[in-house]
């Protein structure tokens, strides 16, 4: 692809995913959003959170399938992390009991 | 509003989004990674970060230039990816009222998956955060977001993947979120609409475009919604 048409993508692209970005925050400064939309978009956050943590954690690498075995670590990782999520509401201690748990598991599968 | 509160804010906003950048650095190098692969010069492919600013979006349509796919695939295949952002604004949409149309375009232009979940899940637990503070906040977040992932794009275009991946540093984004997601779930509804985003995105794995992560989105919202209004129907019964 010559360098125009890649321009043309990014620009393309980048207008476009504006417009998706602006159309409701537009809309909204414009009229009231309808009160049972305000309601269900309530539950945006926890749907959206869960539905990238799954597949993050279900995978092995970047680009591979899920997979659902017992034996993945960073289920185990995962679930340690929840469990320290729950108890301090820390995000740092999230993040590192959730850390050490794989790599702990790394180092001892290896 | 002092001026000392006013600094906090952006001090607050700033320092949320300090625990995801060990995720968000390994994401924007792999778009550096591909923007260079795919054959963009060093403008293009640190520019596509600071205009398009969408992980997802980004890799998988440099993915589609490296393999010499049509501009019109590209471009339309970079643009699925992005609906959930629709639904972010909508969702986001009532804490910046009133704002300049400016304004809002820059609201608009800095949201993220990372972003949004910082602001919203801080808005929803601080009811009693004044409007200013609020686009302080998510300004401070999200710009902080938006250097990053351009920072992160250049390193990997000019040095390659650098962070080996023994590291799993991929494992701070889910990481992050769950420390986002676990606290924010203080009623049932919420826990309806995490547990159906959850299902129906290993359900919806091998649908293209990242429409599993749309379809779980939908479901989880319509199942807390449901839910929700199971509940306060059961409350204003009588028995």
């Amino acid at each position: 692809m010559d360098a125009a048409t890649i321009w043309l993508c990014i620009f393309a692209i980048g207008a476009g995913t504006f417009a998706l970005r602006f159309s409701f925050i537009e809309l909204a400064g414009r009229m009231a959003l309808p009160e049972s939309m305000t309601r269900a978009l309530r539950f945006l956050p926890p749907a959206v959170l869960s539905a990238i943590i799954v597949p993050a954690v279900l995978r092995h690498g970047p680009a591979s399938d899920l997979y659902f075995g017992i034996d993945n670590p960073r289920v185990a990782a995962a679930a340690a992390a929840a469990l320290v999520a729950w108890l301090t509401k820390s995000v740092v201690a999230t993040l590192a009991a959730g850390m050490a748990t794989l790599w702990l598991i790394g180092w001892m599968i290896n | 509003m002092t001026e000392t509160s006013a600094r906090q804010d952006w001090i607050d906003g700033i320092s949320v989004m300090l625990p995801l950048i060990p995720g968000v650095l390994p994401f924007g190098m792999i778009a550096g990674v591909a923007a260079s692969e795919a054959g963009l010069d060093a403008w293009a492919g640190i520019g596509q970060s600071m205009i398009v600013f969408a992980g997802a979006s980004q890799i998988a349509a440099l993915q589609l230039i490296a393999d010499a796919a049509p501009a019109l695939v590209v471009i339309l295949t970079g643009l699925v990816i992005n609906l959930r952002f629709a639904m972010y604004g909508a969702s986001l949409a009532p804490h910046f009222e009133r704002r300049s149309v400016w304004m809002r375009a820059l609201i608009a232009h800095l949201m993220t998956d990372q972003s949004y979940a910082l602001s919203v899940t801080r808005f929803n637990m601080r009811p009693e955060m004044s409007k200013a503070a609020r686009l302080r906040f998510y300004m401070g977040n999200a710009g902080l977001m938006w250097v990053v992932w351009a920072a992160a794009t250049a390193a990997g275009y000019f040095l390659g993947n650098s962070i080996p991946p023994d590291w799993s540093m991929d494992f701070f984004v889910p990481l992050s979120f769950i420390a986002l997601l676990v606290p924010s779930i203080r009623e049932t509804p919420m826990a309806a609409a995490a547990l159906t985003g959850g299902v129906v995105v290993a359900l919806a794995w091998t649908l293209p475009f990242n429409m599993g992560l749309f379809a779980a989105a939908v479901c989880g919202v319509a199942a807390g919604y449901l839910a929700d209004r199971h509940f306060s129907q059961h409350r204003k019964e009588p028995n």
